[in-house]
């Protein structure tokens, strides 16, 4: 089983050379930490910023550089920072290779959802509904049950949806799984130690098998 | 409209074509009345108008709808202004980090209308270039699209969103000069400029106010015109909400 560093460094493996991503809050910022060498990428951050660097040493903080998790950040050389719209232009022109983000939900045809618990928690959408809607390729980031120990892998989402079959692959602490066309949580790899058993219980949508399942390399 | 024996859209046009320059916030926000719409550039609390903010405040103006991306913090931005309940309507894109907003939001003491942050900026941005509408791909599918046109283009969906229709655009700039023209600096830029376009009237406060000719106009963000009312604001704080630093 992974711890959340684990699923950071499983999706890092996924970051192709030469690319513009965008990362969401949460595990998906940790992406950047592991990424391979050689594997040249751009980090864009939907607030306005190509070209997000590390954080900030204690010296440097400077209060109108931020990412969209609102931490400050640097930007590296060869950075450009731009307006929301042109932002979004960015995004929906499809200039942003692999959107990885968070999820509270998934299902078997790919709708997510990510962005409000009726009645209880109502944070608001974000720049998601944008990303999810025109992104090229888009990885879910998040644990495979919830704090009740209920599935986030369903047939059909509960929660209100951010998006609709936009969802191409699942990482959580316990697989790697991509979404079938025609529907169904497709098993690619299992995390170390854990078992197709242990998976399958895992999901409560349609879990697909096909011959052996490889544990994960990390 | 008429205030004593003034035409205060007379006044407006005095003071746009003639002369931008006030003395501060508060002779900035002078004439919003309550129940106005307002926009108010930032994200999160990067490169939000502070000064205005505080004299809207100070003002007393009340029953107000803000479109903004979000909500300030519970003691900080729009929070001030939601915590004195002025805001009868937020129109934002996130609102979390803020306690007494989600309060008034869950025990329908306030009205949110939660939109896509791409909506949000494109919404502003067909505001500034005079175009009613836009089609984005965002939220088809979900309760965003409810009660929506929508269209297909190309075999994907798109949903009609409308320009947004502010009388005050509320912006903060770095720097800008006495013609109205402005420079954002790094990502407090984000919807400052759009909204700056879209406003009926626009006011913007500035950390360095120059003279004409100062600025380099190859470097300017916002042309002048769509700037009605500028001013250099004073003591600002700057929040971080989420200082994070490398050793």
């Amino acid at each position: 089983m992974l711890d959340k560093e684990g699923i950071a460094k499983r999706i890092a493996k996924e970051v192709k050379n030469n690319t513009y991503v965008n990362l969401g809050i949460g595990i998906p910022t940790l992406v950047a930490n592991y990424l391979h060498e050689g594997i040249n990428v751009c980090f864009q951050s939907e607030n306005g910023l190509l070209g997000v660097g590390h954080f900030p040493k204690e010296y440097a903080v400077d209060p109108d550089m931020i990412n969209a998790g609102k931490q400050t950040i640097t930007a590296l050389p060869g950075a450009s920072s731009f307006d929301s719209a042109m932002s979004f232009g960015m995004i929906h022109s499809k200039k942003i290779d692999l959107t990885i983000l968070g999820a509270m939900e998934v299902s078997e045809n790919g709708d997510i959802a990510n962005w409000k618990i009726p009645g209880k928690m109502v944070k608001g959408m974000g720049g998601a509904m944008d990303l999810v809607a025109s992104a090229k390729h888009i990885i879910v980031a998040m644990q495979h049950v919830n704090k009740a120990g209920e599935s986030k892998l369903l047939a059909k989402c509960d929660l209100p949806l951010t998006g609709k079959n936009c969802v191409k692959r699942i990482v959580t602490e316990l697989a790697v799984i991509d979404i079938a066309p025609e529907g169904g949580f497709v098993l690619i790899e299992r995390a170390p130690g854990v078992s197709i058993e242990q998976i399958k219980n895992a999901t409560a949508g349609k879990l697909l098998i096909h011959g052996d399942i490889p544990e994960m390399a990390l | 409209m008429k205030r004593g024996n003034f035409d205060i859209d007379f006044i407006h046009q005095i003071i746009s074509m003639i002369y931008k320059l006030v003395t501060d916030a508060a002779a900035a926000v002078a004439d919003i009345t309550d129940g106005s719409t307002l926009m108010l550039g930032g994200f999160g609390l990067c490169g939000i108008p502070e000064n205005c903010i505080q004299a809207i405040l100070e003002k007393g103006t009340t029953n107000l709808t803000c479109i903004s991306n979000n909500a300030g913090v519970d003691d900080f931005g729009i929070g001030l202004l939601l915590q004195q309940k002025r805001v009868k309507k937020m129109i934002s894109s996130y609102v979390g980090e803020n306690e007494e907003f989600e309060r008034q939001l869950l025990s329908g003491e306030l009205e949110v209308e939660l939109i896509p942050q791409g909506t949000l900026a494109f919404r502003c941005m067909a505001a500034g270039y005079g175009m009613p509408a836009i089609y984005t791909p965002a939220g088809v599918g979900t309760e965003v699209a409810t009660g929506k046109e929508s269209r297909i283009f190309d075999g994907k969906e798109y949903l009609l969103e409308t320009a947004f229709n502010a009388d005050f655009a509320i912006v903060k700039a770095w720097k800008g000069d006495t013609d109205g023209n402005l420079i954002f600096k790094s990502t407090a830029r984000n919807f400052n400029p759009l909204m700056a376009m879209a406003g009926k009237i626009t006011i913007a406060e500035v950390e360095e106010l120059v003279e004409p000719g100062i600025l380099d106009p190859d470097q300017i963000h916002t042309p002048g015109i769509y700037v009605h009312r500028i001013f250099e604001g004073k003591n600002y704080e700057k929040r971080i909400e989420k200082r994070t630093t490398s050793k």
